[in-house]
Protein backbone atom coordinates (compact mmCIF):
# COMPACT_ATOMS: atom_id res chain seq x y z
CA UNK A 1 0.00 0.00 0.00
CA UNK A 2 1.28 3.47 -0.85
CA UNK A 3 0.12 6.61 0.92
CA UNK A 4 -0.12 9.56 -1.37
CA UNK A 5 0.66 12.54 0.82
CA UNK A 6 -0.81 15.16 -1.46
CA UNK A 7 -4.40 13.92 -1.53
CA UNK A 8 -4.60 11.66 1.50
CA UNK A 9 -5.65 8.84 -0.81
CA UNK A 10 -4.48 5.26 -0.43
CA UNK A 11 -3.14 3.52 -3.49
CA UNK A 12 -2.98 -0.18 -4.09
CA UNK A 13 -2.12 -2.33 -7.08
CA UNK A 14 -4.45 -4.73 -8.79
CA UNK A 15 -4.70 -7.00 -11.83
CA UNK A 16 -6.91 -6.04 -14.74
CA UNK A 17 -9.41 -8.52 -16.13
CA UNK A 18 -10.30 -5.68 -18.46
CA UNK A 19 -8.01 -2.69 -18.54
CA UNK A 20 -9.32 0.85 -18.42
CA UNK A 21 -9.58 4.04 -16.39
CA UNK A 22 -12.50 5.07 -14.24
CA UNK A 23 -13.49 7.28 -11.36
CA UNK A 24 -16.49 7.18 -9.12
CA UNK A 25 -18.01 6.60 -5.73
CA UNK A 26 -17.57 3.18 -4.22
CA UNK A 27 -20.64 0.98 -3.78
CA UNK A 28 -19.42 -1.82 -1.54
CA UNK A 29 -21.13 -5.17 -0.90
CA UNK A 30 -19.84 -8.03 1.21
CA UNK A 31 -22.34 -10.30 -0.57
CA UNK A 32 -21.75 -10.97 -4.29
CA UNK A 33 -24.40 -9.66 -6.67
CA UNK A 34 -25.53 -11.54 -9.77
CA UNK A 35 -26.10 -9.21 -12.72
CA UNK A 36 -28.63 -11.65 -14.19
CA UNK A 37 -31.76 -11.37 -12.08
CA UNK A 38 -29.93 -8.86 -9.88
CA UNK A 39 -29.64 -5.72 -11.98
CA UNK A 40 -32.09 -4.11 -14.39
CA UNK A 41 -29.98 -3.29 -17.46
CA UNK A 42 -32.40 -0.52 -18.48
CA UNK A 43 -31.86 1.48 -15.31
CA UNK A 44 -28.92 0.04 -13.36
CA UNK A 45 -31.21 -0.56 -10.37
CA UNK A 46 -30.50 -3.51 -8.12
CA UNK A 47 -33.60 -5.73 -8.29
CA UNK A 48 -32.49 -8.82 -6.37
CA UNK A 49 -34.84 -9.00 -3.39
CA UNK A 50 -32.46 -11.24 -1.47
CA UNK A 51 -29.55 -8.76 -1.77
CA UNK A 52 -28.83 -6.00 0.77
CA UNK A 53 -28.29 -3.52 -2.07
CA UNK A 54 -31.90 -3.81 -3.27
CA UNK A 55 -33.15 -0.61 -4.97
CA UNK A 56 -29.74 1.07 -4.98
CA UNK A 57 -28.34 1.97 -8.41
CA UNK A 58 -24.97 0.85 -9.83
CA UNK A 59 -24.75 3.27 -12.78
CA UNK A 60 -21.53 5.28 -12.70
CA UNK A 61 -20.42 3.79 -9.39
CA UNK A 62 -17.33 1.74 -8.68
CA UNK A 63 -18.90 -1.56 -7.66
CA UNK A 64 -16.82 -3.36 -5.04
CA UNK A 65 -17.55 -6.96 -4.00
CA UNK A 66 -15.68 -10.17 -3.20
CA UNK A 67 -16.66 -12.01 -6.39
CA UNK A 68 -19.26 -12.44 -9.09
CA UNK A 69 -22.11 -14.85 -8.66
CA UNK A 70 -24.61 -16.96 -10.50
CA UNK A 71 -25.75 -17.64 -14.01
CA UNK A 72 -23.59 -17.15 -17.10
CA UNK A 73 -26.41 -14.95 -18.40
CA UNK A 74 -24.81 -12.23 -16.27
CA UNK A 75 -22.33 -11.70 -19.13
CA UNK A 76 -25.16 -10.52 -21.39
CA UNK A 77 -26.72 -8.31 -18.75
CA UNK A 78 -23.38 -6.60 -18.02
CA UNK A 79 -22.65 -6.07 -21.73
CA UNK A 80 -26.16 -4.68 -22.25
CA UNK A 81 -25.82 -2.38 -19.23
CA UNK A 82 -22.47 -1.07 -20.50
CA UNK A 83 -24.06 -0.40 -23.90
CA UNK A 84 -26.94 1.53 -22.30
CA UNK A 85 -24.71 3.47 -19.92
CA UNK A 86 -26.36 1.96 -16.84
CA UNK A 87 -23.36 -0.15 -15.80
CA UNK A 88 -20.92 0.68 -13.03
CA UNK A 89 -18.00 2.89 -14.11
CA UNK A 90 -15.73 0.09 -12.93
CA UNK A 91 -15.78 -3.06 -10.82
CA UNK A 92 -13.30 -4.15 -8.11
CA UNK A 93 -13.32 -7.82 -7.12
CA UNK A 94 -11.29 -9.83 -4.65
CA UNK A 95 -11.30 -12.90 -6.90
CA UNK A 96 -11.33 -13.05 -10.72
CA UNK A 97 -14.71 -13.72 -12.28
CA UNK A 98 -15.01 -15.33 -15.73
CA UNK A 99 -18.64 -14.31 -16.29
CA UNK A 100 -18.13 -10.58 -15.66
CA UNK A 101 -14.85 -10.66 -17.62
CA UNK A 102 -16.68 -11.96 -20.70
CA UNK A 103 -19.39 -9.28 -20.40
CA UNK A 104 -16.82 -6.49 -20.05
CA UNK A 105 -14.68 -7.69 -22.97
CA UNK A 106 -17.68 -8.16 -25.25
CA UNK A 107 -18.80 -4.60 -24.50
CA UNK A 108 -15.32 -3.26 -25.27
CA UNK A 109 -15.23 -5.25 -28.51
CA UNK A 110 -18.67 -4.09 -29.65
CA UNK A 111 -18.94 -0.53 -28.34
CA UNK A 112 -15.39 0.52 -27.55
CA UNK A 113 -16.39 1.26 -23.96
CA UNK A 114 -13.84 0.13 -21.39
CA UNK A 115 -15.34 -0.59 -18.03
CA UNK A 116 -12.29 -1.59 -15.96
CA UNK A 117 -12.62 -4.88 -14.12
CA UNK A 118 -9.93 -5.14 -11.45
CA UNK A 119 -8.92 -7.89 -9.06
CA UNK A 120 -7.40 -6.37 -5.91
CA UNK A 121 -7.52 -6.23 -2.14
CA UNK A 122 -10.85 -4.64 -1.25
CA UNK A 123 -10.40 -4.62 2.52
CA UNK A 124 -11.18 -1.28 4.13
CA UNK A 125 -13.01 0.17 1.13
CA UNK A 126 -16.29 1.73 2.21
CA UNK A 127 -19.34 2.83 0.26
CA UNK A 128 -19.01 6.49 -0.62
CA UNK A 129 -15.19 6.45 -0.90
CA UNK A 130 -13.82 8.20 -3.98
CA UNK A 131 -12.13 5.59 -6.15
CA UNK A 132 -9.94 6.15 -9.18
CA UNK A 133 -8.72 3.28 -11.33
CA UNK A 134 -5.64 4.05 -13.44
CA UNK A 135 -3.25 2.23 -15.73
CA UNK A 136 0.17 1.50 -14.24
CA UNK A 137 3.28 1.59 -16.40
CA UNK A 138 3.67 -2.19 -16.04
CA UNK A 139 0.08 -2.94 -17.11
CA UNK A 140 -1.06 -3.28 -13.53
CA UNK A 141 -4.09 -1.46 -12.20
CA UNK A 142 -3.54 1.41 -9.78
CA UNK A 143 -6.51 1.82 -7.50
CA UNK A 144 -6.57 5.00 -5.48
CA UNK A 145 -8.99 5.18 -2.59
CA UNK A 146 -9.89 8.47 -1.01
CA UNK A 147 -12.01 8.42 2.12
CA UNK A 148 -14.87 10.82 2.49
CA UNK A 149 -13.85 13.98 4.34
CA UNK A 150 -15.03 13.78 7.95
CA UNK B 1 -1.05 -20.39 -13.29
CA UNK B 2 -0.06 -18.62 -16.50
CA UNK B 3 -2.06 -19.57 -19.57
CA UNK B 4 0.11 -21.19 -22.24
CA UNK B 5 -0.99 -20.67 -25.81
CA UNK B 6 0.05 -22.68 -28.87
CA UNK B 7 1.39 -21.02 -32.04
CA UNK B 8 -2.03 -21.47 -33.62
CA UNK B 9 -3.79 -19.91 -30.61
CA UNK B 10 -1.40 -16.96 -30.90
CA UNK B 11 -1.97 -16.58 -34.57
CA UNK B 12 -5.71 -16.34 -33.94
CA UNK B 13 -5.17 -13.87 -31.12
CA UNK B 14 -2.92 -11.74 -33.33
CA UNK B 15 -5.60 -11.49 -36.00
CA UNK B 16 -3.87 -13.61 -38.62
CA UNK B 17 -7.07 -15.61 -39.03
CA UNK B 18 -9.38 -12.66 -39.27
CA UNK B 19 -10.97 -10.20 -36.87
CA UNK B 20 -13.73 -12.56 -35.74
CA UNK B 21 -11.36 -15.35 -34.70
CA UNK B 22 -9.19 -12.73 -32.97
CA UNK B 23 -12.12 -11.37 -30.96
CA UNK B 24 -13.26 -14.88 -30.02
CA UNK B 25 -9.75 -15.87 -28.93
CA UNK B 26 -9.30 -12.67 -26.93
CA UNK B 27 -12.49 -13.36 -24.97
CA UNK B 28 -11.57 -17.01 -24.54
CA UNK B 29 -8.12 -16.09 -23.20
CA UNK B 30 -9.58 -13.68 -20.63
CA UNK B 31 -12.12 -16.28 -19.54
CA UNK B 32 -9.42 -18.97 -19.30
CA UNK B 33 -7.21 -16.69 -17.21
CA UNK B 34 -10.13 -15.96 -14.90
CA UNK B 35 -10.82 -19.66 -14.27
CA UNK B 36 -7.12 -20.42 -13.87
CA UNK B 37 -6.69 -22.77 -16.85
CA UNK B 38 -3.10 -23.67 -17.77
CA UNK B 39 -3.78 -24.11 -21.48
CA UNK B 40 -6.53 -24.57 -24.04
CA UNK B 41 -7.61 -27.90 -25.51
CA UNK B 42 -9.17 -28.93 -28.82
CA UNK B 43 -12.91 -29.52 -28.86
CA UNK B 44 -14.82 -31.89 -31.17
CA UNK B 45 -18.03 -29.88 -31.19
CA UNK B 46 -20.04 -27.07 -29.64
CA UNK B 47 -23.65 -26.32 -28.76
CA UNK B 48 -24.63 -22.66 -28.64
CA UNK B 49 -27.31 -21.33 -26.33
CA UNK B 50 -27.42 -17.90 -27.96
CA UNK B 51 -30.55 -17.88 -30.10
CA UNK B 52 -33.04 -16.54 -27.55
CA UNK B 53 -33.26 -12.79 -27.98
CA UNK B 54 -32.52 -11.03 -24.66
CA UNK B 55 -31.29 -7.64 -25.88
CA UNK B 56 -29.28 -5.79 -28.48
CA UNK B 57 -25.81 -6.69 -27.17
CA UNK B 58 -26.39 -10.40 -27.89
CA UNK B 59 -27.40 -9.72 -31.49
CA UNK B 60 -24.66 -7.09 -32.01
CA UNK B 61 -22.06 -9.65 -30.97
CA UNK B 62 -23.14 -12.27 -33.51
CA UNK B 63 -23.57 -9.63 -36.26
CA UNK B 64 -20.02 -8.41 -35.65
CA UNK B 65 -18.64 -11.93 -35.96
CA UNK B 66 -20.59 -12.37 -39.21
CA UNK B 67 -19.24 -9.06 -40.57
CA UNK B 68 -15.72 -10.16 -39.69
CA UNK B 69 -16.12 -13.22 -41.89
CA UNK B 70 -16.16 -15.57 -38.92
CA UNK B 71 -16.94 -19.29 -39.19
CA UNK B 72 -17.24 -21.90 -36.49
CA UNK B 73 -14.25 -24.27 -36.53
CA UNK B 74 -16.04 -27.40 -35.27
CA UNK B 75 -19.49 -28.96 -35.84
CA UNK B 76 -21.79 -26.66 -33.90
CA UNK B 77 -25.44 -27.11 -33.03
CA UNK B 78 -27.90 -24.39 -31.97
CA UNK B 79 -30.24 -24.32 -29.00
CA UNK B 80 -33.85 -23.15 -29.25
CA UNK B 81 -34.71 -19.68 -30.50
CA UNK B 82 -37.67 -17.41 -29.76
CA UNK B 83 -39.39 -18.48 -32.96
CA UNK B 84 -40.81 -21.60 -34.59
CA UNK B 85 -39.44 -21.19 -38.12
CA UNK B 86 -41.13 -24.43 -39.23
CA UNK B 87 -44.63 -23.29 -38.23
CA UNK B 88 -44.96 -19.57 -39.04
CA UNK B 89 -47.78 -18.00 -37.05
CA UNK B 90 -47.26 -20.35 -34.08
CA UNK B 91 -45.45 -17.69 -32.06
CA UNK B 92 -47.38 -14.48 -31.48
CA UNK B 93 -44.93 -11.61 -31.29
CA UNK B 94 -45.02 -7.89 -32.19
CA UNK B 95 -43.10 -7.20 -35.43
CA UNK B 96 -40.59 -5.00 -33.59
CA UNK B 97 -39.55 -8.03 -31.52
CA UNK B 98 -39.92 -10.60 -34.26
CA UNK B 99 -37.37 -9.02 -36.62
CA UNK B 100 -34.34 -9.14 -34.29
CA UNK B 101 -35.43 -12.51 -32.85
CA UNK B 102 -35.50 -14.08 -36.30
CA UNK B 103 -32.28 -12.34 -37.32
CA UNK B 104 -30.46 -13.71 -34.26
CA UNK B 105 -31.30 -17.27 -35.32
CA UNK B 106 -30.30 -16.65 -38.95
CA UNK B 107 -27.04 -14.87 -38.05
CA UNK B 108 -25.87 -17.93 -36.10
CA UNK B 109 -26.50 -20.07 -39.19
CA UNK B 110 -24.42 -17.61 -41.23
CA UNK B 111 -21.49 -18.37 -38.89
CA UNK B 112 -21.72 -22.00 -40.01
CA UNK B 113 -23.78 -23.33 -37.10
CA UNK B 114 -26.26 -26.11 -37.87
CA UNK B 115 -29.90 -25.00 -37.87
CA UNK B 116 -30.89 -27.60 -35.26
CA UNK B 117 -32.65 -25.21 -32.85
CA UNK B 118 -33.05 -27.90 -30.24
CA UNK B 119 -32.24 -28.22 -26.56
CA UNK B 120 -31.64 -31.97 -27.06
CA UNK B 121 -28.64 -31.92 -29.47
CA UNK B 122 -27.55 -35.21 -27.88
CA UNK B 123 -30.49 -36.88 -29.64
CA UNK B 124 -29.53 -35.64 -33.10
CA UNK B 125 -26.86 -36.88 -35.51
CA UNK B 126 -24.46 -34.49 -33.76
CA UNK B 127 -24.48 -36.57 -30.57
CA UNK B 128 -20.94 -36.59 -29.12
CA UNK B 129 -19.09 -39.76 -28.13
CA UNK B 130 -17.73 -40.98 -24.80
CA UNK B 131 -14.71 -39.01 -23.62
CA UNK B 132 -15.01 -36.34 -26.34
CA UNK B 133 -14.14 -32.78 -25.35
CA UNK B 134 -16.97 -30.41 -26.25
CA UNK B 135 -18.09 -26.89 -25.32
CA UNK B 136 -21.83 -26.83 -24.69
CA UNK B 137 -24.37 -24.33 -23.46
CA UNK B 138 -27.91 -25.16 -22.19
CA UNK B 139 -28.10 -26.74 -18.76
CA UNK B 140 -30.02 -29.91 -19.65
CA UNK B 141 -27.77 -30.63 -22.64
CA UNK B 142 -24.65 -30.13 -20.53
CA UNK B 143 -25.75 -32.53 -17.82
CA UNK B 144 -26.86 -35.16 -20.36
CA UNK B 145 -23.61 -34.97 -22.35
CA UNK B 146 -21.44 -35.28 -19.26
CA UNK B 147 -23.50 -37.82 -17.32
CA UNK B 148 -25.31 -40.08 -19.77
CA UNK B 149 -22.78 -40.00 -22.64
CA UNK B 150 -19.54 -39.33 -20.77
CA UNK B 151 -18.54 -36.48 -23.10
CA UNK B 152 -16.77 -33.61 -21.35
CA UNK B 153 -17.97 -30.05 -21.04
CA UNK B 154 -18.23 -27.33 -18.45
CA UNK B 155 -21.29 -25.14 -18.11
CA UNK B 156 -20.63 -22.68 -20.90
CA UNK B 157 -22.98 -19.80 -21.49
CA UNK B 158 -23.36 -16.37 -22.97
CA UNK B 159 -20.77 -15.54 -25.69
CA UNK B 160 -18.16 -18.01 -24.43
CA UNK B 161 -19.80 -21.09 -26.00
CA UNK B 162 -19.64 -19.31 -29.35
CA UNK B 163 -16.02 -18.20 -28.74
CA UNK B 164 -15.10 -21.87 -28.19
CA UNK B 165 -16.87 -22.82 -31.45
CA UNK B 166 -15.17 -19.97 -33.39
CA UNK B 167 -11.72 -21.08 -32.22
CA UNK B 168 -12.28 -24.84 -31.78
CA UNK B 169 -10.72 -24.50 -28.34
CA UNK B 170 -11.78 -24.54 -24.70
CA UNK B 171 -9.96 -23.86 -21.43
CA UNK B 172 -8.39 -27.02 -19.95
CA UNK B 173 -10.15 -26.84 -16.59
CA UNK B 174 -13.08 -28.21 -14.63
CA UNK B 175 -15.01 -31.12 -16.10
CA UNK B 176 -12.72 -31.38 -19.12
CA UNK B 177 -10.17 -33.00 -16.78
CA UNK B 178 -10.64 -36.55 -15.41
CA UNK B 179 -9.73 -35.75 -11.83
CA UNK B 180 -12.46 -33.11 -11.57
CA UNK B 181 -15.18 -35.54 -12.64
CA UNK B 182 -15.22 -37.65 -9.49
CA UNK B 183 -18.28 -37.75 -7.29
CA UNK B 184 -18.31 -35.72 -4.07
CA UNK B 185 -21.68 -36.35 -2.47
CA UNK B 186 -23.58 -39.63 -2.26
CA UNK B 187 -27.35 -39.92 -2.54
CA UNK B 188 -28.79 -43.28 -1.49
CA UNK B 189 -32.25 -43.91 -2.85
CA UNK B 190 -33.97 -45.43 0.18
CA UNK B 191 -37.15 -46.48 -1.60
CA UNK B 192 -37.80 -50.23 -1.52
CA UNK B 193 -38.30 -51.77 -5.00
CA UNK B 194 -38.75 -48.42 -6.72
CA UNK B 195 -40.90 -48.46 -9.85
CA UNK B 196 -38.84 -46.97 -12.66
CA UNK B 197 -41.63 -44.57 -13.65
CA UNK B 198 -40.98 -41.13 -15.13
CA UNK B 199 -41.93 -39.25 -11.96
CA UNK B 200 -39.32 -41.11 -9.91
CA UNK B 201 -36.54 -39.87 -12.17
CA UNK B 202 -37.88 -36.31 -12.16
CA UNK B 203 -38.25 -36.40 -8.36
CA UNK B 204 -34.71 -37.68 -7.81
CA UNK B 205 -33.40 -35.01 -10.20
CA UNK B 206 -35.23 -32.20 -8.37
CA UNK B 207 -33.93 -33.45 -5.03
CA UNK B 208 -30.25 -33.86 -5.95
CA UNK B 209 -30.26 -30.52 -7.78
CA UNK B 210 -31.29 -28.75 -4.63
CA UNK B 211 -29.00 -30.65 -2.26
CA UNK B 212 -25.77 -30.91 -4.26
CA UNK B 213 -24.60 -27.29 -4.38
CA UNK B 214 -21.44 -27.30 -6.49
CA UNK B 215 -20.54 -30.90 -5.58
CA UNK B 216 -20.87 -33.68 -8.16
CA UNK B 217 -23.68 -36.02 -7.03
CA UNK B 218 -23.54 -39.82 -7.14
CA UNK B 219 -26.84 -41.69 -6.95
CA UNK B 220 -26.92 -45.26 -5.61
CA UNK B 221 -29.99 -47.48 -5.71
CA UNK B 222 -31.59 -45.91 -8.78
CA UNK B 223 -33.50 -48.59 -10.74
CA UNK B 224 -32.37 -49.28 -14.32
CA UNK B 225 -34.13 -46.68 -16.46
CA UNK B 226 -36.50 -47.79 -19.21
CA UNK B 227 -34.53 -45.65 -21.65
CA UNK B 228 -32.22 -42.64 -21.73
CA UNK B 229 -35.18 -40.27 -21.77
CA UNK B 230 -35.70 -40.97 -18.07
CA UNK B 231 -32.09 -39.93 -17.38
CA UNK B 232 -32.69 -36.90 -19.58
CA UNK B 233 -35.63 -35.94 -17.34
CA UNK B 234 -33.56 -36.52 -14.20
CA UNK B 235 -30.68 -34.36 -15.48
CA UNK B 236 -32.98 -31.57 -16.70
CA UNK B 237 -34.65 -31.46 -13.27
CA UNK B 238 -31.31 -31.45 -11.43
CA UNK B 239 -30.06 -28.61 -13.61
CA UNK B 240 -33.28 -26.71 -12.87
CA UNK B 241 -33.26 -26.77 -9.07
CA UNK B 242 -29.46 -26.59 -8.93
CA UNK B 243 -26.31 -26.13 -10.97
CA UNK B 244 -25.64 -29.80 -11.62
CA UNK B 245 -23.46 -30.28 -14.72
CA UNK B 246 -22.61 -33.94 -14.10
CA UNK B 247 -24.19 -36.74 -12.07
CA UNK B 248 -23.19 -40.35 -11.72
CA UNK B 249 -25.77 -43.12 -11.27
CA UNK B 250 -24.05 -46.25 -10.02
CA UNK B 251 -24.42 -49.18 -12.42
CA UNK B 252 -26.14 -46.95 -14.98
CA UNK B 253 -24.00 -44.04 -16.24
CA UNK B 254 -20.70 -44.67 -18.06
CA UNK B 255 -18.25 -43.30 -15.50
CA UNK B 256 -19.92 -45.07 -12.57
CA UNK B 257 -19.97 -48.82 -13.15
CA UNK B 258 -19.22 -49.10 -9.42
CA UNK B 259 -19.41 -46.79 -6.43
CA UNK B 260 -15.60 -46.91 -6.30
CA UNK B 261 -15.31 -45.72 -9.91
CA UNK B 262 -17.89 -42.95 -9.38
CA UNK B 263 -15.82 -41.55 -6.51
CA UNK B 264 -12.50 -42.43 -8.19
CA UNK B 265 -11.53 -44.24 -5.01
CA UNK B 266 -12.17 -41.28 -2.69
CA UNK B 267 -14.72 -41.23 0.11
CA UNK B 268 -17.99 -39.34 -0.22
CA UNK B 269 -17.86 -35.99 1.56
CA UNK B 270 -21.46 -36.44 2.63
CA UNK B 271 -24.17 -39.08 2.32
CA UNK B 272 -27.85 -38.19 2.02
CA UNK B 273 -30.76 -40.65 1.93
CA UNK B 274 -33.62 -39.94 -0.44
CA UNK B 275 -36.92 -41.28 0.89
CA UNK B 276 -40.26 -41.69 -0.84
CA UNK B 277 -41.47 -38.67 1.15
CA UNK B 278 -38.57 -36.55 -0.21
CA UNK B 279 -39.55 -37.43 -3.76
CA UNK B 280 -43.25 -36.84 -3.17
CA UNK B 281 -42.45 -33.49 -1.56
CA UNK B 282 -40.21 -32.40 -4.47
CA UNK B 283 -42.88 -33.37 -7.00
CA UNK B 284 -45.71 -31.76 -5.04
CA UNK B 285 -43.91 -28.41 -5.20
CA UNK B 286 -44.25 -28.52 -9.01
CA UNK B 287 -48.04 -28.32 -8.90
CA UNK B 288 -49.86 -25.18 -7.82
CA UNK B 289 -53.38 -26.53 -8.35
CA UNK B 290 -55.36 -29.48 -6.93
CA UNK B 291 -56.79 -32.41 -8.86
CA UNK B 292 -59.98 -31.48 -10.62
CA UNK B 293 -58.80 -28.01 -11.69
CA UNK B 294 -60.01 -27.11 -15.20
CA UNK B 295 -57.30 -27.53 -17.83
CA UNK B 296 -56.28 -25.00 -20.53
CA UNK B 297 -53.53 -26.97 -22.24
CA UNK B 298 -50.97 -29.76 -21.99
CA UNK B 299 -47.30 -29.12 -22.72
CA UNK B 300 -44.85 -31.97 -23.28
CA UNK B 301 -41.32 -32.06 -24.63
CA UNK B 302 -39.11 -30.00 -22.28
CA UNK B 303 -36.39 -30.95 -23.08
CA UNK B 304 -37.39 -31.56 -26.70
CA UNK B 305 -39.18 -34.89 -27.30
CA UNK B 306 -37.05 -37.66 -28.75
CA UNK B 307 -38.34 -40.04 -31.41
CA UNK B 308 -38.72 -42.69 -28.68
CA UNK B 309 -40.87 -40.36 -26.59
CA UNK B 310 -43.10 -39.72 -29.60
CA UNK B 311 -43.42 -43.49 -30.06
CA UNK B 312 -44.75 -43.70 -26.48
CA UNK B 313 -47.07 -40.72 -26.89
CA UNK B 314 -48.73 -41.52 -30.22
CA UNK B 315 -50.27 -44.90 -29.24
CA UNK B 316 -51.41 -43.28 -25.97
CA UNK B 317 -53.17 -40.52 -27.95
CA UNK B 318 -54.91 -43.07 -30.16
CA UNK B 319 -55.87 -45.11 -27.11
CA UNK B 320 -57.20 -42.28 -24.93
CA UNK B 321 -58.47 -40.24 -27.92
CA UNK B 322 -58.72 -36.92 -26.08
CA UNK B 323 -60.59 -34.96 -28.78
CA UNK B 324 -59.33 -31.54 -29.80
CA UNK B 325 -60.82 -29.41 -27.02
CA UNK B 326 -57.58 -29.13 -25.01
CA UNK B 327 -54.45 -28.38 -27.08
CA UNK B 328 -51.56 -30.78 -26.46
CA UNK B 329 -48.34 -28.95 -27.35
CA UNK B 330 -45.26 -31.10 -27.91
CA UNK B 331 -41.89 -29.38 -28.25
CA UNK B 332 -39.43 -31.25 -30.43
CA UNK B 333 -36.43 -30.80 -32.70
CA UNK B 334 -37.05 -30.09 -36.38
CA UNK B 335 -35.05 -33.18 -37.39
CA UNK B 336 -37.27 -35.41 -35.24
CA UNK B 337 -40.36 -33.74 -36.68
CA UNK B 338 -39.14 -34.30 -40.25
CA UNK B 339 -38.52 -37.97 -39.50
CA UNK B 340 -42.02 -38.38 -38.03
CA UNK B 341 -43.56 -36.71 -41.07
CA UNK B 342 -41.60 -38.96 -43.41
CA UNK B 343 -42.86 -41.95 -41.46
CA UNK B 344 -46.44 -40.64 -41.68
CA UNK B 345 -46.61 -41.00 -37.89
CA UNK B 346 -48.45 -37.72 -37.30
CA UNK B 347 -51.25 -38.26 -39.84
CA UNK B 348 -54.64 -37.51 -38.27
CA UNK B 349 -53.15 -36.69 -34.88
CA UNK B 350 -54.44 -33.11 -34.90
CA UNK B 351 -57.89 -34.59 -34.22
CA UNK B 352 -56.64 -35.41 -30.72
CA UNK B 353 -55.53 -31.84 -30.11
CA UNK B 354 -51.86 -32.48 -30.93
CA UNK B 355 -49.86 -29.37 -31.86
CA UNK B 356 -46.15 -30.06 -32.57
CA UNK B 357 -43.82 -27.13 -31.83
CA UNK B 358 -40.32 -27.01 -33.35
CA UNK B 359 -37.26 -24.74 -32.94
CA UNK B 360 -38.46 -23.20 -29.68
CA UNK B 361 -40.28 -24.13 -26.50
CA UNK B 362 -43.70 -23.26 -25.08
CA UNK B 363 -42.24 -21.69 -21.93
CA UNK B 364 -39.80 -19.23 -23.53
CA UNK B 365 -42.09 -17.49 -26.00
CA UNK B 366 -45.75 -16.68 -26.74
CA UNK B 367 -47.33 -19.83 -28.10
CA UNK B 368 -50.08 -20.88 -25.73
CA UNK B 369 -53.49 -19.50 -26.72
CA UNK B 370 -54.67 -19.24 -23.14
CA UNK B 371 -52.51 -18.22 -20.21
CA UNK B 372 -55.34 -17.89 -17.70
CA UNK B 373 -55.80 -21.59 -17.02
CA UNK B 374 -53.89 -24.57 -15.77
CA UNK B 375 -51.29 -26.21 -17.98
CA UNK B 376 -50.35 -29.81 -17.34
CA UNK B 377 -46.87 -31.14 -18.08
CA UNK B 378 -44.71 -34.19 -17.52
CA UNK B 379 -41.60 -32.00 -17.36
CA UNK B 380 -40.04 -30.98 -14.05
CA UNK B 381 -38.18 -28.23 -15.85
CA UNK B 382 -41.26 -26.80 -17.55
CA UNK B 383 -43.23 -26.97 -14.31
CA UNK B 384 -40.49 -25.06 -12.51
CA UNK B 385 -39.94 -22.23 -15.01
CA UNK B 386 -43.29 -21.71 -16.78
CA UNK B 387 -45.13 -19.93 -13.92
CA UNK B 388 -42.36 -17.27 -13.77
CA UNK B 389 -41.75 -17.07 -17.53
CA UNK B 390 -45.28 -16.99 -18.94
CA UNK B 391 -47.49 -16.71 -15.86
CA UNK B 392 -49.43 -19.97 -16.03
CA UNK B 393 -50.53 -22.30 -13.24
CA UNK B 394 -49.04 -25.77 -13.57
CA UNK B 395 -49.99 -29.33 -12.68
CA UNK B 396 -47.21 -31.90 -12.98
CA UNK B 397 -47.97 -35.56 -13.79
CA UNK B 398 -46.85 -38.54 -15.85
CA UNK B 399 -47.54 -38.37 -19.58
CA UNK B 400 -50.48 -40.77 -19.36
CA UNK B 401 -52.21 -38.57 -16.77
CA UNK B 402 -51.61 -35.50 -18.91
CA UNK B 403 -53.37 -37.14 -21.86
CA UNK B 404 -56.23 -38.50 -19.73
CA UNK B 405 -56.71 -35.06 -18.24
CA UNK B 406 -56.87 -33.53 -21.71
CA UNK B 407 -59.65 -36.00 -22.53
CA UNK B 408 -61.82 -35.00 -19.54
CA UNK B 409 -60.84 -31.31 -19.47
CA UNK B 410 -59.59 -31.18 -15.89
CA UNK B 411 -56.61 -32.40 -13.87
CA UNK B 412 -56.73 -36.13 -13.05
CA UNK B 413 -53.76 -37.98 -11.62
CA UNK B 414 -53.01 -41.54 -10.64
CA UNK B 415 -53.95 -43.25 -13.91
CA UNK B 416 -54.25 -47.02 -13.46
Amino acid sequence: MIWSTETGAVERFGTFQLAGEAEGQALVFSQPLSFWGGIDAETGDIIDHSHPGLSQNVAGKILVMPSGRGSSSSSSVLAEAIRRGTAPAGILLERPDPILAVGAIVAEFLYDIRMPLVVCDIAGVASGDRIAVGLGADGRAIVSIGSLPD
Amino acid sequence: MALELTARDRSMLDGEQGPSAAAAMKILVAFSNAVGAGCLLDIAGAHIDGCLYHGKAGLDFVERLVEGGGRVQVPTTLNVGSFDLIHPGMVKMPAAEEVPARRLMKAHVELGCQATFTCAPYQTRFRPGFGEQIAWGESNAIVFANSVIGARTNRYGDFIDLCCAMTGRAPAWGLHLSENRRGRILFELAVPDPEPNDSLFVGVGLFIGQASGDRIPVIAGLPQPRDEDQLKALGAAAATTGAVALFHAVGITPEASTLYEAFQGYAAEETIRITRADIDHALAKLSSVPDGAPLAAVSLGTPHFSHDEWMRLLPMLRDVAPGRRIPIYVNTGRATLTRLQEEGALAGMEAFGLIPVADTCTYVTSILERLDGVVMTNSGKWAHYAPGNIGVSVAFADMKDCIRSAAVGHVVRGAP
